[in-house]
């Protein structure tokens, strides 16, 4: 566990009222049950990690505290009193300040302008005196922000000072951070663990929404752990500084499954064959220009063998994307060549390059992937509209689609009430599998994975990384784009960094790629 | 859930229910509401009401002529159906309609002179929706290429052809034998055959293929479903290899050539020649009525078939009850704040009930 | 052709220019505060009509222009109301329900005409000038921007009251993030749905001003349909200015400019069809949209409607 400099600052807290408490808070959605009965009591002085699985309810939870949405039941109490937070506006009049996992800063607007806003409307923002405050708290608490900067030109990490800023000038007496270190690299990671230390010290409660064991644990005081809505189990600070990592890996492991850690589904991945032969993707000199903030792909060459996963690490941003869509041809490249099986393909069209082998599952399922409001059976097919025997002379023909769709629903396992559900009533593991369904279909040689597990429960997760090893042992080339770091140690072969566009190296996945991959991130040659 | 409860028959008469009040009870609101204006400027709204449809739909001859009212407007239904359901603000229509009727009138009693009347009359068909999808070529390939939104630049076009429309008919194609500024008429006999008996143009029969075509098209045919991509989810359609940017411009070119095909049928089948300073403006009216049958090709006949019975009755009411025809821009504007309304609380019950 | 580039041609032009670029400044100004706050208001045109014919109504039956102007304005809000309540705080498609409006206000400001005047078109007298000293002398351009109604100067007035208001205030921050990303200024504690609101009331205030304008102090009367398109034009004013009020003023008086042609030119004794001259404006804007389409900057969040805390 880290140091800390206010254990004897802990201890006197913990005795003291909570700044902020839930009591029996319940919220529900259409269909699901977001928070069930959860009771949290946020102390000043401490940091206080919310864990918990992607869909356990802590954002509904933190949604709540910043006046987003109201519970059904329950009760929200401040020093004591019960309150009901009306808006975002009052829980910042509270003192509950938040920062969320997307960014919630206005792009077009300069960091000053979007400290500056929610003042009175008809006077003019006072410069001076916003410039006075934040060069106080930056001097605090260690950040820095550039008043000038146009915030969407930032680096995210950037853009995350600046909305800890804003929570500071107003006083906040409870910070709250969701998945705040999920587009951060390994160092930013420590950098923001360190700050959320530094707050805690100055009596700030400090709340730390996460999914990572590993960040808990370092920079937590009390764990709170979530599972399906629920509080499933609360590890106070003493416990928690009794406790090495290992042991405390173990019990929140117990709580979250009621299982040990290898029985969770953390098996250790089967020794990976070696894997030698011709490559099936070959890339080189790529150029590819990025859109308007974000940078494009900047002469990048690799190539994957038959069976091997490479894997792509890197922040969000850095050409991750425009890599991915230039080699399925959805963006034209500037330069460079793409081989497929040794052919060029960079000529050809997103159908041809697909009807070759070259597969590609987009990270945004309901925005890119698929047709929210179109029946599974022809998601299960938008990428080969008019192709027979599905289509004959171009007339659509039913019993052949429903044939196809039954079948890849059997054989991907993907729970859906019909094959003429809408896919965007699916949830996001079971849209993840017909996407899945639809790429490996007929004839794949080489799929690209753009973060395939971005947002699923545990169990999906598991079967999604089986999955793609299971895909990799049939032949067939994997290129794994993924901000998981885990996730990619876990499957890779080799990993390749980008940063900026280009490739700042590739790595063999040995004891040493963790270390390696992440001085490459930041910028160090390995 | 809640279908999970019923058998199959329960649920497709709940459905059936379902469906006839959401689209009755907007329009019972709306002639309500609209009644309210009536009483507001002094006119029996039921006495109204009972004109329209007894000129409109019980009369033999009002009958007849709301159905041949039907096939211009049916053409712009197919119009708009294929333009809404590829996700493309074409509201262009009126300025399509116009211009290819004037150059229908223009062509018309020259070709007949040269050609037999069906020649003529297929010649002129085939040149109105060329005017049409030309006049479409601009906002088409500004939206495809550069992103602009063509809501604006249908909008423009509409008032350039229009005007456009007026230039032709007074400086080019001006008929010197008459006082008032038209077209050369066409004769009665070299225009749309009658159905049978009837006074019915047999433009309606063509306005309805239309109209099923389209719905066939965009339900039963690859084309179609890659429009329908397009207009959920364009992202999408990018992701999937189609070519967006071409496919736009398609759905242009038919869209305004079904409104083209709109008014060389109301031209050759009617009125047999165009007037200067005539604009039904038929487009726009339309739009509330396909938004009415959620954008179905059958749906979409019925409610022009009631545009139609409103138009007639309503042109009838005018004279004998002095209410202009102004007064169906309103009932149509009710019509369809009141439909998005019922959308919306329907949207509201149903997420309710989910809870 | 000779009497083309007289004094008189020029003067007449200029004047023209104002008196048809007012309403198209009004419409464009208010356009562009709705879209700044991610409101697409297509439903301009029904305003600009509802501010024309009640303001010409109030301003007959009352004797007073400036009653005209103001009731213009309230009409104006009156049809935007509309909008606020199914679009901004309902969520309905701001399209159709834009097209509602327009179709709405065009049905009834007809049929109300109708049915207080018959087929008469009674006039109102011409609105009594105020001329600025010492500007209004000078030659050409003098008597027709300095020597004219005061609402033609409020107008001015207004195009640098919003420059200010979009650059150095609180509002105009807010309004640039209602319609970039909403959710921001949400949880920064200003309410969405209120701020967007009062840009589409504005919005219609501006636009009942302008349709006031068109009917009292352009053409003296009230015509069903009379804008003929004045409140588009606006939209694509605002589309092309980019957010700049200054750039609004510039393409109101081009285009007034283009609209007054006919009168113009009848001055100068050139003898152009008026059907020809009509089409200039539309021929203009096409054009403008053809080289600058690609330029023209909407927020990010246009005709989104905002749900806090969306799933």
């Amino acid at each position: 566990m880290t140091e800390t400099t206010t254990s004897s600052a802990i201890a006197s807290t913990t005795t003291a009222p909570p700044v902020v408490e839930l009591v029996g808070v319940t919220k529900r959605f259409p269909g699901v049950v977001a928070n069930d009965h959860v009771d949290l009591a946020l102390h000043a002085g401490e940091v206080h990690v919310l864990l918990g699985e992607n869909g356990a309810g802590k954002s509904t939870l933190i949604g709540m505290l910043a006046g987003l949405q109201a519970p059904d039941e329950g009760t929200l109490r401040i020093d004591g009193a019960d309150i009901r937070i009306a808006s975002p506006r009052h829980a910042l009049a509270l003192g509950i300040g938040t920062v969320f996992q997307h960014v919630m800063l206005v792009p077009t607007l300069t960091v000053a302008e979007n400290l500056a806003l929610g003042g009175p409307w008809w006077r003019r923002p006072d410069r001076a005196a916003l410039a006075a405050k934040v060069a106080e708290i930056s001097a605090s608490f260690g950040l820095s922000v550039d008043l000038d900067a146009v915030t969407g030109e930032l680096s995210l990490g950037e853009q995350q000072q600046v909305e800890i800023v804003r929570a500071l000038l107003r006083d906040s007496r409870v910070l709250i951070l969701d998945e705040a270190t999920s587009m951060l690299t390994p160092a930013g990671t420590d950098e923001l663990g360190a700050l959320m230390r530094r707050l805690a010290a100055r009596g700030l409660a400090v709340v730390f929404i996460t999914h990572k064991l590993s960040e808990a644990f370092r920079f937590g005081d009390r764990i709170s752990v979530l599972r399906l809505g629920r509080k499933v189990g609360e590890i106070p600070p003493e416990r928690l500084k009794a406790l090495d990592e290992a042991a405390a890996t173990a019990e929140v492991v117990h709580l979250m499954f009621g299982a040990t850690p290898a029985e969770a589904g953390g098996e250790a991945p089967p020794a990976r064959a070696a894997v030698a032969g011709p490559a099936v993707i070959e890339v080189r000199g790529l150029s590819v220009p990025g859109p308007m903030g974000s940078p494009g792909v900047a002469e990048a060459s690799f190539s994957v063998a038959a069976g091997e996963i490479l894997g792509i690490a890197g922040i969000d941003g850095n050409g991750q994307k425009q890599l991915a869509e230039a080699l399925s041809g959805q963006r034209v490249a500037a330069a460079g060549e793409i081989l497929l099986d040794g052919r060029p393909i960079g000529h050809l069209d997103v159908g041809a390059r697909r009807r070759l082998g070259l597969r590609y599952l987009t990270d945004d399922r309901l925005a890119e992937g698929t047709v929210g409001s179109f029946p599974v059976s022809l998601n299960l097919l938008l990428k080969e509209i008019g192709a027979a025997p599905f289509w004959a002379k171009g007339f659509v023909r039913p019993a052949e689609i429903a044939r196809h769709a039954t079948r890849l629903v059997a054989s991907f396992d993907v729970r859906t009430p019909g094959i003429e559900t809408p896919v965007g009533r699916l949830s996001g593991g079971n849209i993840q599998k017909v996407l899945l369904a639809r790429e490996l279909s007929g004839g794949a040689r080489a799929v690209i994975f753009n973060k395939p597990t971005y947002g699923l429960d545990l169990a999906n997760i598991a079967a999604s990384r089986r999955r793609i090893r299971e895909i990799a042992a049939s032949g067939i080339a994997v290129l794994l784009i993924s901000t998981e770091l885990d996730e990619l140690l876990d499957l890779c072969d080799r990993i390749a960094v980008m940063s900026r566009g280009r490739l700042a190296g590739t790595v063999d996945n040995d004891g040493a790629a963790r270390r390696r991959v992440g001085e490459l991130m930041v910028g160090k040659q390995s | 859930m809640h279908r999970a409860r019923r058998s199959g028959n329960g649920r497709f008469a709940a459905g059936v229910l379902h469906a006839l009040v959401m689209t009755v009870g907007p329009i019972a609101a709306a002639l309500v509401l609209s009644g309210a204006v009536l009483v507001a400027v002094g006119v029996d709204p039921l006495a109204y009401y009972g004109t329209i449809v007894e000129r409109g739909l019980l009369s033999p001859l009002g009958l007849q002529q709301t159905l041949t009212r039907m096939g211009p407007l049916l053409f712009l239904a197919a119009s708009l159906i294929v333009a809404f359901r590829a996700g493309i603000w074409n509201l262009g229509g009126d300025g399509q309609f116009l211009l290819s009727a004037v150059v229908a009138a223009a062509a018309a009693p020259v070709l007949v002179g040269v050609m037999p009347a069906w020649a003529a009359l297929a010649v002129c068909f085939l040149l109105a929706a060329a005017v049409g999808a030309v006049w479409s070529l601009i906002p088409a390939l500004l939206r495809a290429y550069q992103g602009v939104n063509e809501i604006i630049t249908s909008l423009m076009m509409t008032f350039l052809g229009v005007s456009l429309a007026n230039v032709l008919v007074k400086l080019v194609f001006l008929d010197p034998a008459t006082t008032v500024p038209q077209t050369r008429t066409l004769p009665v006999a070299d225009r749309l055959p009658r159905l049978f008996d009837t006074t019915v143009s047999s433009g309606l029969l063509l306005g309805l293929a239309a109209v099923i075509g389209v719905h066939l098209m965009m339900t039963r045919t690859a084309f179609g479903l890659k429009l329908r991509v397009v207009g959920a989810n364009p992202r999408a359609a990018v992701h999937a290899g189609l070519p967006v940017a071409k496919l736009t411009i398609a759905v242009f070119a038919i869209s305004a050539a079904l409104a083209g095909l709109a008014g060389a049928t109301d031209v050759l089948g009617v009125l047999g020649n165009v007037r200067a300073d005539w604009n039904p403006a038929y487009s726009l009216a339309v739009v509330p009525l396909v938004f009415l049958a959620r954008l179905n090709g059958f749906a979409s006949i019925a409610f022009v078939f009631l545009f139609s019975v409103l138009s007639i009755g309503g042109e009838s009411a005018a004279r004998r009850l002095g209410v202009p025809h102004y007064f169906t821009l309103v009932l149509v504007a009710n019509l369809l704040l009141l439909l998005a309304l019922a959308e919306y609380i329907d949207h509201r019950r149903r997420v309710a009930k989910k809870a | 052709m000779d009497g083309l580039f007289t004094e008189v041609f020029l003067a007449s032009l200029v004047f023209g220019a104002v008196t048809a670029g007012i309403p198209l400044l009004l419409a464009g100004l208010g356009e562009q505060i709705s879209e700044k706050a991610g409101v697409l208001n297509i439903g301009i045109e029904g305003m600009m009509l509802g501010g024309a014919y009640l303001g010409f109504l109030v301003a007959f039956q009352s004797g007073s222009m400036w009653l005209g102007f103001a009731a213009g304005a309230a009409a104006g809000m009156a049809a935007a109301l509309i909008m606020v309540v199914f679009c901004v705080r309902l969520g309905l498609n701001q399209i159709v329900v834009g097209i509602a409006v327009t179709l709405g206000a065009e049905g009834l400001t007809a049929l109300l005409h109708f049915f207080q005047f018959g087929r008469t078109y009674p006039r109102l007298d011409a609105p009594v000038s105020l001329p600025i000293p010492a500007l209004s002398e000078i030659p050409v351009i003098g008597g027709a921007l300095f020597d004219r109604t005061p609402v033609v100067y409020l107008a001015f007035v207004l195009v640098f009251v919003m420059a200010f208001l979009y650059r150095r205030t609180h509002l105009g921050l807010a309004l640039q993030a209602a319609g970039d990303k909403p959710a921001a200024l949400d949880v920064a504690g200003v309410d969405v749905v209120t701020t967007r609101s009062f840009a589409v009331l504005a919005t219609g205030a501006f636009a009942g001003l302008g349709g006031a304008f068109m009917a009292n102090v352009g053409a003296g009367l009230f015509v069903p349909f009379m804008t003929s398109g004045a409140g588009f034009i606006g939209i694509v004013l605002a589309m092309l200015a980019r957010g700049r009020p200054l750039w609004v003023l510039g393409g109101a008086l081009l285009f007034g400019a283009c609209l007054s042609m006919t009168t113009a030119l009848q001055v100068a004794g050139v003898n152009v069809p008026t059907d020809v001259i009509q089409m200039l404006p539309f021929a203009a804007v096409m054009a403008v949209l053809v080289v600058f389409g690609r330029k023209a900057s909407l927020p990010a969040a246009l005709g989104l409607p905002y749900e806090r805390g969306a799933r």
